[in-house]
């Protein structure tokens, strides 16, 4: 099933009461979930993420805006109706039931045609428990789980229903690092398996670039871009993508354009034909240095970090906006760590111009608005 | 460690001795009170050691009209008032507005004197050359006849009895299961509305069995202070409470010490103790179920 949201929007009271200004947390969303694939919503905490997730859910009404499921308009049926399995993120598992009770909850509710027979429902939470490889633990109560344990009958409550689209919020947030890759995996094979449309909720990208079909980054309720993890990665629409996603993140300069030429500081470092004269933000993935003796981009050296596939070259700049750029390069290349600096010839398609004032990407030939 | 032990023990020794004073050797008095025939506490003389004043308290008419309003009492109160609680409790949860308007209003008997409530039931409930109190003219309205609440039959009194009772331990109940209900976590009613349970499904099985501990707690606090009614009944009949048929055990106790044809304190021990032994019993049987059924 696909799911599609047209303009959605949700305003929140001010906490302060006497303020009668509202909190945006959704703005004006728009896109479509194709139907079984697995989609990974990202933005910082605090981005009205898991707004999102409930207004898709039902938990949350949309102030305006509305949602469909496939053909229908699901806006104003409520999240019992909709058919929708819902992770929380501290999986919110009924703690005075057993792992098979919970699992067994959304099917006793089942009513009318739907309705199950006691021997149909233990199949199903058997075959749910199966999916997430958790049978031998159904007679235990969620206090005597470990935490992969919890989200595993978290995972098989939410899909025993079979729901037309499964959510996930921020369903890896609470394991540790070991058991977060892991499990991410999992959750790739169970939506793969199942053939669910799911949305989860992360503000971990590489949570959400390592397993999604596609990605959406959101930044303060607002939609920022949406499409493929490596398309969103090559081709970011403006500085907060392109900072928000990568690790290690993208060095940022303060530059400018003069006569076809980009320049960081007084360095005319690349060829920028086609971009109107304009001081730019400087986007350079840290993969996008190649060093070079005598290239056209000389940083100051701080430091070499050798990781035997690849070597980090830390270095400085005063046009670079952070503490140190950090630049990945192929093991294969020697850094002289005696000299003071170190020169590189960039990447093109690594090399990201933001306009300085709004952040949005600035793409050669286009005009700069 | 024996030092330790012996540490332990001297910062227990406070307690320990407050505790000795005040409830180990009053127990093991009344104790030996009731078993001694005969006791005079002016002359300190007894004239024999037994089971005697058990065995008439057992058989005196009185106690055993005491122990049958006591049970009849309990029985109807702790149901019912828990139920209600619960009930308003939930009620006051789900509104929005003018929530700590109703709190206080429910919590007003809470801090009223129990006799001035008392006064309040008698207008409502009491007839007099006068009037036939509120009560009886509601039901003179809906074309009723009029019962004497105070002075009349059994069960007329038993249940302004029940109702004093009631309302006067609602408070409290309101109080803790709003606080209980007030620490669920949302989570659980968005799942389990997400699992598609109607309001009564979560009702009975997330939120009740989410609560349970507090509900149990009530139960058992229920039932102890309920066998240990007196007050209430007083205010209500007065202090001649045999005469009135609405003794309570606690009431008997009482007036076998200090009342009109008291100065058996033989007598009294004994009914202490049998009020003991059926609140320990029930508590007992309480916590066993609360053991199997409550959710810590």
């Amino acid at each position: 099933m696909n799911v599609r949201l047209e303009g959605l929007t949700k305003h929140f009271p001010s906490r302060n009461k006497k303020s009668k200004e509202v909190v945006v947390a959704v703005d004006d969303f728009s896109f479509e979930i194709p139907d079984g694939k697995l989609v990974g919503l990202l933005g910082p905490s605090g981005c009205g993420k898991s707004t999102m997730l409930n207004m898709i859910s039902g938990l949350e009404k949309p102030t305006s805006g509305r949602v469909f499921f496939g053909d229908d308009d699901v806006t104003d049926v409520p999240p019992e109706l909709r058919g929708v399995g819902l992770v929380f993120q501290n999986y919110a598992l009924y703690p005075h039931m057993t792992a098979l009770q919970n699992i067994l909850f959304p099917l006793e509710n089942l009513k009318g045609a739907k309705k199950l027979s006691k021997d149909e429902m233990l199949k199903r939470a058997n075959e749910a428990a199966r999916l997430v490889q958790i049978t031998e633990l159904m007679e235990r109560k969620p206090s005597a789980l470990s935490g992969g344990q919890q989200q595993r009958v978290a995972i098989a409550r939410a899909l025993v229903k079979m729901p037309k689209i499964l959510l996930l919020d921020e369903p890896l947030s609470n394991l540790d690092a070991r058991l977060r890759l892991q499990t991410r995996e999992e959750l790739r094979r169970i939506q793969r398996e199942t053939g669910i449309t799911t949305v989860f909720v992360t503000h971990d990208q590489e949570e959400a670039m390592s397993i999604s079909d596609m990605i959406v980054v959101m930044k303060k309720g607002v939609l920022n871009q949406i499409g493929r993890p490596q398309d969103v990665y090559d081709d970011p629409v403006n500085l907060f993508v392109a900072k928000f996603l990568g690790n290690p993140p993208i060095n940022v300069f303060e530059g400018s354009v003069r006569g076809g030429k980009l320049f960081i500081g007084d360095e005319d470092v690349m060829d920028a034909e086609g971009v109107s004269d304009a001081p730019v933000s400087v986007g350079i993935r840290p993969e996008g240095f190649v060093p070079k003796e005598g290239g056209r981009f000389t940083c100051d050296l701080v430091g070499v970090e050798v990781m035997g596939r690849d070597t980090s070259v830390i270095c400085n700049h005063p046009a670079f906006d952070g503490a140190n750029i950090r630049a990945i390069v192929s093991a294969e290349n020697r850094i002289d760590t005696e000299k003071e600096t170190v020169s590189f010839d960039l990447k093109p398609n690594k090399v990201f111009l933001f306009d300085k004032e709004t952040g949005r990407r600035i793409r050669p030939g286009e005009e700069n608005r | 460690m024996k030092k330790n032990g012996l540490k332990a023990w001297l910062y227990l020794l406070p307690s320990l001795i407050f505790l000795g004073f005040f409830m180990v050797y009053p127990l093991v008095d009344v104790l030996i009170y009731s078993l001694e025939e005969g006791y005079n506490s002016a002359s300190q003389t007894f004239t024999g050691v037994g089971l005697y004043n058990y065995a008439y308290v057992l058989r005196d008419p009185y106690f055993m009209q005491a122990v049958k309003n006591t049970f009849i009492l309990v029985m109807i109160t702790v149901p019912v008032s828990t139920g209600l609680a619960l009930l308003i409790s939930l009620g006051l949860s789900s509104i929005g507005k003018l929530r700590e308007l109703y709190q206080t209003i429910y919590f007003l008997p809470y801090v009223t004197n129990t006799l001035a409530v008392g006064l309040v039931f008698m207008i409502l409930f009491k007839k007099t050359p006068y009037t036939d109190g509120m009560v009886n003219l509601l039901i003179g309205l809906f074309g009723g006849r009029s019962v004497d609440f105070i002075e009349g039959p059994y069960w007329a009194k038993m249940f302004v009895l029940s109702f004093y009772t009631v309302w006067i331990v609602l408070p409290f109940k309101i109080l803790i299961l709003t606080s209980a209900l007030a620490s669920v976590k949302k989570d659980y009613y968005s799942a389990a509305r997400i699992d598609g349970a109607s309001g009564f499904k979560i009702f009975t099985r997330i939120t009740v069995p989410m609560i349970s501990p507090m509900i149990f707690y009530l139960i058992i606090t229920g039932f102890i202070g309920a066998f240990k009614a007196y007050s209430d009944s007083v205010a209500l009949f007065g202090t001649n409470l045999n005469a009135a048929g609405m003794n309570t055990i606690v009431g008997y106790i009482y007036d076998m010490l200090y009342g009109d044809s008291g100065g058996y304190p033989s007598y009294a021990s004994a009914a202490a103790l049998i009020l003991f032994a059926i609140v320990f019993t029930i508590t007992v049987i309480n916590l066993l179920i609360s053991r199997k059924k409550v959710n810590a």
